[in-house]
């Protein structure tokens, strides 16, 4: 299970840098959707299948289709490759860089004070849904409701 | 409601159960290779040379089957015999090309090209599919079975003169004044 | 070694290699059963009843050059292919084909199918869109918008089941119709998932992505080979794919009477899918795309979300 872990953390990080380097737009896609299933996996790893399936149902198989379908329709050649090309100088990496070094920093502090064992506790469908419609229901009819308004917002422009 | 339910949802069920019904059905298929179709005796197929009712070629070499050949696939060029017979020295049909269109036949004054209702020319060589004369020559009559042309027509030849043939006149003397 | 039980390394290695050569050799079975509903013979001449086909078939393919056209993203024009079918093939890891045969014994087995299915979105979608055709694109647009819509009313139309049997397992779902089908009381869920499932696959009538008549074979217009013959199979994975998963969820899996083995029950009922899939392809022409997503949006989606709601009420109000 701890290689399993290890394996797809990595491969969530790497595939996640391959997205920011990531000149053609469809590969960077590709590789975000691929970061997206690694981390559905580490949340199969850490005991809720629930999180990990709808990370891949809503994220990699709803959300990043519609990503891809705007690409498809945007008609992105050569041009926007050389574009993207010419934005990556070093000095736009510098100051995201430092930020996410001290991010990164702080991270590594905050973990190397947590010294309990880290073990997985089981969360299924039952336990989300309990929790889902029990303690945090006023933030579940928040969101149907943000949903909601989002909905009507979309019929409204795509009658006009 | 109803009416959209009737519509469209139960015609399709009747569309569904219409088709399912074919199941039961004999097929319309003719398994060709082992069973070989009947093909009509004016099928216009393969195209002969036929001889006479005397065994001598029927074709006279008058080319009208070249000129009004739409696809231009037949080929020959006119010899004479010693008899003053008209003969082909060789006759020429590239079937790559034919359109099996009949004109040959309708335009031929011998009965000599026929279609006959053979369709199985399927060669692997193109070059296979230009047919001489000693191919396309069969050893019967064809369609027409007492046809013969020199027997009807005015034509001189050795042993027939001007006038002997069947139904026809002795020739006309035009240096006489008599009617 | 060699028993039969759920997730040793023979069952898994069976269930892959049975799955594979049945979707192979559907493409015959499709072909002979469009030509007899056509009152024609369909291929009989290779092999006895023309069974051998699909080897034939096969072969042609194999030996086919592998192109690529120089115009196409090669990264995700060789990765399309292999998206679908590995897509296909994983979703059968959770299928319950018998009580001792099944490749994992998930409790999240719905929710997996659903997972693999929304992912075999990007497989077409990335086909068309690499292809650099404007005919792909177009198939690969519409693909994405009607396998979108169209996993809605599926997930929704799959949710009585799940709260009928109170599980996401599947396993669990056909144990729970031991005392009746769940197609008696969810009559309307499994006519949605019928319909949905099909869009999902895009099989006929609903195969827009690739309608010859409108474009050209759609996304995999510029494919050929070996790559085209994997777009080829997948989309017969998938029919046995959801035909199964119809089995399961509405018919009982491998339940019926017992002078049968299970499988041979799961089998029946799924080839009996599978015809009806087939029936439909010769039987309905294909909708215009606006009337495929009124169709869903407008009817599927207000029928399935009653339907839920239905089955809600009467679960609270007899417990």
């Amino acid at each position: 299970m701890m290689l399993l872990f290890y394996l797809a953390a990595a491969i969530a990080v790497i595939s996640t840098a391959a997205v920011i380097v990531q000149t053609n737009i469809v590969h960077a896609l590709i590789y975000l959707i691929l970061s997206l299933l690694a981390v559905a996996v580490i949340f199969y790893v850490l005991g809720a299948p629930f999180a990990a399936l709808l990370e891949a149902i809503v994220y990699a198989g709803a959300i990043m289709v519609l990503f891809l379908f705007v690409i498809m329709m945007l008609n992105l050649g050569q041009h926007t490759r050389d574009e993207e090309r010419s934005w990556m100088t070093m000095q736009v990496w510098i100051a995201p860089s430092i930020m996410a070094a001290i991010l990164l920093a702080q991270l590594v502090n905050v973990l190397s004070q947590y010294d309990q064992e880290l073990t997985p506790v089981r969360v299924g469908v039952l336990e989300v849904s309990a929790l889902l419609f029990g303690p945090y229901v006023l933030a579940v009819e928040l969101a149907s409701i943000l949903l909601l308004a989002g909905l009507v917002s979309a019929y409204h422009l795509a009658k006009k | 409601m109803f009416t959209l339910i009737k519509d469209s949802l139960l015609t399709q069920v009747r569309t569904l159960w219409l088709v399912f019904k074919k199941l039961f059905t004999k097929a319309d298929t003719v398994e060709y290779p082992d069973v070989q179709p009947y093909m009509f005796p004016r099928w216009r197929g393969r195209i002969i040379l036929s001889r006479d009712p005397d065994g001598e070629e029927r074709c006279v070499a008058c080319n009208l089957c070249a000129v009004v050949c739409p696809v231009d696939c037949i080929a020959l060029q006119k010899a004479e015999k010693d008899d003053g017979r008209w003969y082909p020295e060789f006759f020429r049909i590239n079937f790559s090309r034919c359109v099996m269109c009949g004109f040959c036949e309708e335009a031929c004054p011998t009965n000599a090209i026929q279609l006959t209702p053979d369709f199985e020319m399927a060669e692997y060589v193109r070059q296979d599919m230009v047919w001489e004369k000693e191919n396309l020559l069969i050893n019967g009559t064809g369609k027409y079975h007492d046809y013969n042309f020199y027997r009807v027509s005015g034509m001189q030849i050795d042993g027939k003169d001007k006038g002997e043939a069947l139904n026809e006149a002795a020739p006309v003397d035009v240096r006489s004044l008599l009617p | 070694m060699f028993t039969l039980q759920v997730g040793s390394i023979f069952t898994i290695i069976l269930v892959l290699a049975v799955v594979i050569v049945v979707a192979a050799m559907l493409i015959w079975v499709e072909r002979r059963l469009l030509s007899f509903w056509q009152e024609r013979l369909g291929p009989n001449r290779v092999g006895w009843f023309g069974l051998l086909q699909v080897v034939a078939d096969m072969v042609k393919i194999f030996n086919k050059e592998d192109w690529i056209p120089r115009f196409a993203d090669r990264f995700s024009f060789v990765l399309a292919p292999a998206i679908i079918m590995t897509v296909v093939l994983l979703s059968f890891a959770v299928i319950p084909f018998a009580p001792n045969i099944g490749v994992v014994d998930s409790n999240v087995g719905v929710l997996f199918v659903l997972a693999m299915a929304s992912l075999g979105a990007y497989s077409v979608m990335l086909g068309g869109l690499s292809s650099d055709n404007k005919y792909a694109l177009l198939g690969s647009l519409r693909c994405a918008a009607q396998m979108v819509s169209y996993e809605v009313f599926m997930g929704i139309s799959l949710l009585g089941v799940v709260a009928l049997s109170g599980s996401f397992n599947l396993r669990v779902i056909v144990e729970a119709q031991a005392d009746g089908w769940y197609v008696i009381p969810q009559f309307v869920g499994f006519v949605i998932f019928l319909i949905a499932g099909i869009a999902e696959s895009h099989r006929l009538p609903f195969d827009l992505p690739e309608a010859e008549g409108e474009i050209a074979a759609g996304y995999h217009a510029e494919y050929g080979g070996i790559k085209f013959g994997m777009f080829f199979v997948a989309e017969y994975v998938g029919l046995v794919l959801v035909s199964s998963l119809i089995t399961v969820l509405f018919f009982g899996g491998w339940l019926g009477p017992a002078f049968l083995p299970p499988i041979v029950w799961f089998s029946a009922k799924a080839f009996t899918f599978i015809a009806f899939f087939i029936l439909l392809r010769a039987a309905i022409p294909r909708p215009r795309y606006d009337q495929l997503m009124n169709f869903g949006w407008l009817f599927l989606l207000p029928v399935s979300l009653v339907n839920l709601l239905v089955t809600g009420a009467i679960i609270l109000s007899t417990q």
